[in-house]
């Protein structure tokens, strides 16, 4: 146990936000998403894009991958870490995010959502491999978005990236990001920045994922690894 | 109570003295085995030694001097050769310290320099990193496929990075592992060829001797192994392809000129097939090659079987890329290696997820 906490702290000395791809910090035969998770909020609600590479070391699990979570009507995260612990981390949110809804007749907040999340994390910090992005439209604040990194911090961004992939595209998000940008704008802005990443990062690759949240409902898409906008 | 006193403290002189020889002896072999005067930091009968001149320095002080008569007592001769034994052992230490004459540092540093990776002396970790080379042998000839990625731990870094080489105009090399390595072969062998035809018995073209890949491969073997018993390899796995007999002898029948395929991996080991491939190749390619080659393919064949492996190995290899080359040997043509391009993939199976 005490050997496991130790090998966790090499990943949080890396780049804030980013978990490891480095599979040494897993569990033999445990999967690892080497990712690239990106959310960037815009007005009326939320783009959230991924790559779509499972890795086990250097062998691609899958390829096809769906790292963007549905955890309540307009409430999704995107996992990045292990595969294992992310998404039991998303069942339990799911199951909460049900409960209080139904307790409380309207739909939770992404707040409240990513509040439980980072609850979750940092009580289990010493077992569990996970960064995750919540991304979401409610009433109360329309698009929001918390980047929740391997420690359990909780930080409410501008945009968010995350994920091994995410190291290489800091300079790109840096230089393009403005605030209040429009829905397309932020989608092409994901979509282009999750490319960068997939092109340099050995770990991400396949399709781009992108879900878009707005009041009236999710819009799931996706680019094939053949018409992605740069590389790979 | 006199008499056994006596005894004792003859004891411990004995046994202090014990101690000088035992001393001299593990100088000694330590001075034969390392040609200088090194303290040996485990001799255990150093340490035994020095623990009996500690023991008997330190019982004689508290022993009562027997009345024998002499100029100086006994315990008090023990006691003063105790101490110059002691003087001697604290010597040993501080020479066994990180001060020493011997050529590559001391003894204590022997012991630490197992947890460092010094760069000229040990086996090192690759750092920038090409993945599978495939071959495969047809109608005309040899052909080999890689692609053109170099990476940096799991960064893909030089996209463009050539791992296929033309060596003569007979023989093609493709690499996996460290890339300055193979530079480096790459370089040993061109300057091999070069000696060749500025040596060779005639000026003439026809007339030249030059290496075919067979001898190149077996050139290889050597080199890699002799890397390796220095246990300091160059961090590759070889692909050579081309034929077996050198161009121009003209007594080779028909049937020994055949074409040739054949590995060379870090450590030396080597094998020939219709079928070639390393890294994570051997264990996604080969069972496709194996399952779809013929000796009689034609090149297009050959080239959509090896362009089929590629792209599984992009699929499911993080370290590989899309861009490829492809590379043939042949009788007619010699060495035709083609610009990089990019292979089509599929991702039909995207749409799956709901």
């Amino acid at each position: 146990m005490s050997a496991h906490a130790m090998s966790m702290h090499a990943p949080r000395s890396h780049a804030a936000s980013a978990a490891s791809a480095d599979p040494y910090n897993l569990k033999p035969g445990e999967h690892s998403t080497g990712t690239t998770i990106m959310a960037i909020p815009f007005d009326g609600g939320v783009v959230m894009g991924a790559d779509s590479r499972t890795s086990t070391g250097t062998y691609i699990a899958v390829r096809v991958a769906d790292k963007i979570t549905q955890v309540h009507d307009r409430i999704w995260i995107c996992r990045s870490g292990s595969a294992a612990d992310t998404q039991a981390l998303t069942d339990y949110l799911r199951h909460y995010l049900g409960q209080l809804s139904v307790e409380t007749g309207r739909a939770p907040t992404v707040k409240t959502a990513a509040h439980l999340m980072r609850r979750m994390i940092y009580e289990n910090k010493d077992n569990l491999m996970a960064g995750v992005i919540v991304g979401g439209w409610d009433a109360v604040d329309g698009g929001s978005v918390y980047n929740i990194p391997l420690g359990g911090s909780l930080v409410k961004m501008p945009f968010a990236i995350g994920g091994s992939g995410s190291t290489y595209v800091y300079g790109l998000v840096d230089h393009k990001f403005k605030e209040g940008m429009s829905k397309d704008e932020a989608k092409a802005l994901v979509e282009k920045t999750v490319a960068h990443a997939m092109a340099r990062d050995g770990s991400s690759g396949g399709i781009i994922r992108t879900v878009v949240i707005t009041e009236d409902g999710c819009d799931k898409q996706f680019i094939p690894g053949d018409q992605l906008p740069f590389g790979p | 109570p006199k008499a056994s006193s006596y005894v004792t403290s003859h004891g411990l002189l004995l046994r202090s003295s014990l101690g000088v020889p035992l001393l001299c002896r593990g100088v000694a072999t330590s001075f034969r085995r390392t040609g200088t005067l090194i303290a040996p930091p485990h001799n255990h009968k150093v340490l035994a030694s020095l623990a009996f001149a500690c023991i008997a320095a330190i019982i004689p002080l508290h022993h009562r001097p027997p009345r024998l008569g002499l100029a100086v007592s006994p315990s008090r001769l023990v006691s003063a050769i105790s101490s110059f034994l002691i003087l001697l052992h604290l010597l040993l230490v501080v020479m066994s310290a990180p001060i020493s004459l011997a050529p590559g540092g001391s003894s204590s540093r022997i012991s630490a320099r197992a947890g460092l990776e010094a760069a000229t002396e040990r086996t090192r970790q690759p750092i920038v990193t090409g993945t599978s080379v495939l071959g495969i042998k047809y109608k005309d000839g040899v052909m080999l496929a890689a692609d053109t990625l170099c990476s940096y731990g799991s960064m893909a870094k030089y996209k463009d990075a050539r791992r296929l080489t033309k060596i003569n105009d007979a023989t093609l090399l493709g690499a996996g592992g460290e890339y300055s390595d193979f530079q480096s072969i790459t370089d040993l062998l061109k300057r091999n060829a070069l000696e060749d035809k500025c040596t060779a018995d005639s000026l003439y073209e026809e007339d030249v001797n030059e290496e075919c890949a067979r001898e190149v491969w077996n050139y290889l073997r050597a080199v890699m192994y002799n890397r390796r018993n220095k246990m300091n390899p160059l961090w590759n796995d070889l692909v050579v392809a081309g034929f077996s007999q050198p161009a121009g002898v003209g007594d080779a029948s028909a049937d020994e000129d055949k074409p040739f395929l054949g590995l060379v991996d870090k450590i030396g080991t080597t094998y020939e097939d219709s079928v070639i491939a390393t890294g994570f190749g051997s264990y996604l390619a080969i069972p496709i090659l194996r399952e779809k080659h013929r000796e009689d393919l034609e090149e297009g064949e050959a080239r959509a079987l090896l362009e089929d492996c590629m792209r599984v190995l992009f699929y499911r290899d993080c370290r590989a890329l899309n861009r490829i080359q492809i590379a043939k040997v042949t009788k007619a043509d010699g060495v035709l290696i083609s610009e990089p391009y990019e292979i089509e993939t599929s991702w039909d199976s995207a749409s799956f997820v709901e």
